[in-house]
């Protein structure tokens, strides 16, 4: 429903998106990842047609956004980053505009202003200039905007930014509860909120892409994914890192202490689990084992890795 | 259609939400007032006519105009509301002539509210109530061109003080423009149907061509003209920023 081909937007000698390719479906939650200023908000800028491409193209349901805008217009809900509105209005006021604006009258007006409203929990506060409301409740009018006319695309600039933990969750499952039928692009700094609501990942880095993929492939790429870590008293760790490193599929094990317990963790090759043989050895052994984990990658450290410039830098004059 | 009047009605409510509307009202019609009868020595003219009181017109428009269209552009960039408006399905052509079409309106509230100098003229003697009809219509053309102006000019940046000060010189040059002022500047290098040109746009001259009670067409046909060029460029200027 989304077709982004080539997209690419200069401001001066700045190349804030170096051809982007993207194709979002219908009931896919794409969460769109990357440091500030890799063009996460320009390229959805230029989706949502406030900006124009220097290059490239993006389609909304086949209709391109700068040939046939009013058309792609139409079937995109966006959500700005910051979710602005106007601060003299209030909330009854500025859905009124919006489906005004979005050719909705009357009765129709009325249920879709109602629906969205429900959706989002703006009851208590309909009545009260913009101006005046928590960043919770600002954020939640600007959903209930992008939201209003059931568009099958909604792109969405840090929807979840500001909200405390409940309201987070509330979103969270708003965004849930409408994937089926739409097309979703969410932009975010949170990776707990690509593990909690994404179908794909896509993590950009100066205007390219450089991971594209389901929360776990991206997790399968961390240096994490699989890994064993066994908590257990400190005099024991030499000898069951020893022992832990005869392991077959073992790569590496690292250890570390904190009140007089250590962590010992065993890093697989290329993936490989590795939980069975560890625990089974950790029963051989005997070893006072007081926790015994594995873990299924830490995007955090994938977001890093393919991110890091200067990282990459050094690893690339290294060689 | 819809889609101008939806623009159209928020961006008229939007006067009304803030004091800006009455503190401007009630500033715009005690400049009037007092232009009319301290400067302008209304009593002492001993004429039942409203001459007096349209003469000043241009002069407080060119202050007043600017600071209603100031905010027309600017603030919604200042705000990020401009991103919300230009990714709703509106034509651009629609929202500009919208916010041009509510700022304009509001000056006619503002110019419709100095009635009570039409009732005292008729109180104290028998005017042509044809020339000041006509007076007030080409007032509002002639409010409508400086709107068209400073709304372009808003469109240019985010900063409203300099939107303001900008539409000001701006409107000013058009006001005067058949003055040696500004045709002295002119007449050193250019030809003579440039120098025409130029003094032509002057607003004076066809402000003060219609108070004298004739609505003349090429009068309309100009303020009319000036509306629709300074929104098409208002257009451009908007459409040339989305470009980056």
């Amino acid at each position: 429903m989304i077709e982004i081909a080539g997209l690419t937007k200069r401001f001066g000698p700045i190349t804030a998106v170096a051809g982007i390719d993207l194709n979002v479906d219908k009931g896919e939650v794409l969460g769109f990842l990357g440091p500030n200023g890799a063009g996460k908000s320009t390229t959805m800028k230029m989706v949502a047609g406030f900006l124009a491409p220097d290059g490239g193209y993006a389609r909304i349901c086949g209709h391109d956004i700068e040939t046939d805008t009013l058309a792609a217009q139409r079937r995109i809900g966006y959500l700005p980053e910051g979710a602005p509105a106007y601060p003299d209005m209030t909330p009854r006021q500025f859905l009124k505009f919006i489906a005004q604006v979005r050719g909705f009258d009357g009765a129709a007006a009325k249920s879709a202003i109602g629906d969205a409203v429900g959706k989002t929990e703006l009851d208590p506060v309909l009545d009260q200039p913009i101006d005046t409301l928590s960043k919770g409740f600002k954020r939640r009018v600007g959903l209930a905007q992008a939201i209003l006319h059931d568009p099958p695309v909604l792109i969405m600039d840090e929807p979840t930014d500001g909200l405390d933990p409940n309201q987070k969750h509330a979103v969270r499952r708003l965004i849930q509860g409408m994937a089926r039928e739409k097309a979703i692009v969410i932009s975010t700094h949170l990776l707990e909120e690509v593990e909690a609501v994404c179908t794909r990942a896509v993590i950009i880095d100066r205007g390219r892409i450089v991971a594209d993929g389901t929360p776990a492939q991206l997790l399968a790429r961390s240096r994490h994914h699989n890994a064993v870590t066994i908590v257990l008293p400190s005099g024991q760790a030499a000898a069951v890192a020893a022992k832990l490193k005869g392991l077959p599929e073992v790569a590496g094990v690292e250890q570390s202490t904190s009140n007089g317990s250590a962590a010992v963790t065993a890093y697989p090759k290329g993936g490989a689990l590795l939980i069975e043989d560890v625990s089974a050895m950790a029963a051989r052994e005997h070893w006072d084992v007081k926790e015994l984990y594995a873990e299924a990658g830490r995007l955090d450290e994938v977001f890093r890795a393919v991110t890091t410039h200067d990282a990459a830098w050094a690893r690339e004059s290294r060689t | 259609m819809s889609s101008v009047w939806a623009i159209f009605r928020r961006e008229f409510a939007a006067y009304f939400a803030t004091p800006l509307a009455y503190v401007f009202i009630v500033i715009f019609l005690f400049s009037m007032g007092a232009f009319t009868f301290y400067i302008g020595r209304f009593y002492e003219h001993n004429i039942a006519d409203l001459s007096v009181f349209f003469s000043y017109h241009p002069w407080l428009y060119l202050f007043f105009v600017p600071a209603i269209a100031m905010r027309l552009w600017a603030e919604e960039r200042r705000t990020g509301t401009m991103e919300l408006l230009l990714t709703l399905p509106v034509p651009l052509w629609a929202t500009v002539v919208g916010k041009f079409l509510a700022a304009w309106a509001f000056t006619g509230v503002a110019l419709a509210l100095t009635f009570p100098i039409w009732i005292t003229v008729n109180y104290l003697g028998h005017p042509d109530n044809g020339v000041i009809l006509a007076s007030y219509i080409g007032s509002f053309l002639m409010a409508g061109g400086y709107l068209a102006i400073g709304a372009c000019i808003s469109a240019t940046t985010h900063n409203q003080v300099i939107a303001f000060v900008v539409s000001v010189v701006v409107c000013f040059l058009f006001t005067i423009s058949g003055a040696p002022l500004v045709l002295d500047f002119f007449r050193a290098w250019a030809p003579l149907a440039l120098i025409n040109a130029v003094a032509s746009f002057s607003f004076l001259t066809h402000f003060m061509a219609i108070t004298q009670g004739v609505i003349d067409l090429r009068d309309v046909i100009f303020f009319f003209s000036l509306i629709a060029l300074f929104l098409a460029a208002n257009v451009m200027v908007v459409d040339l920023k989305r470009t980056g």
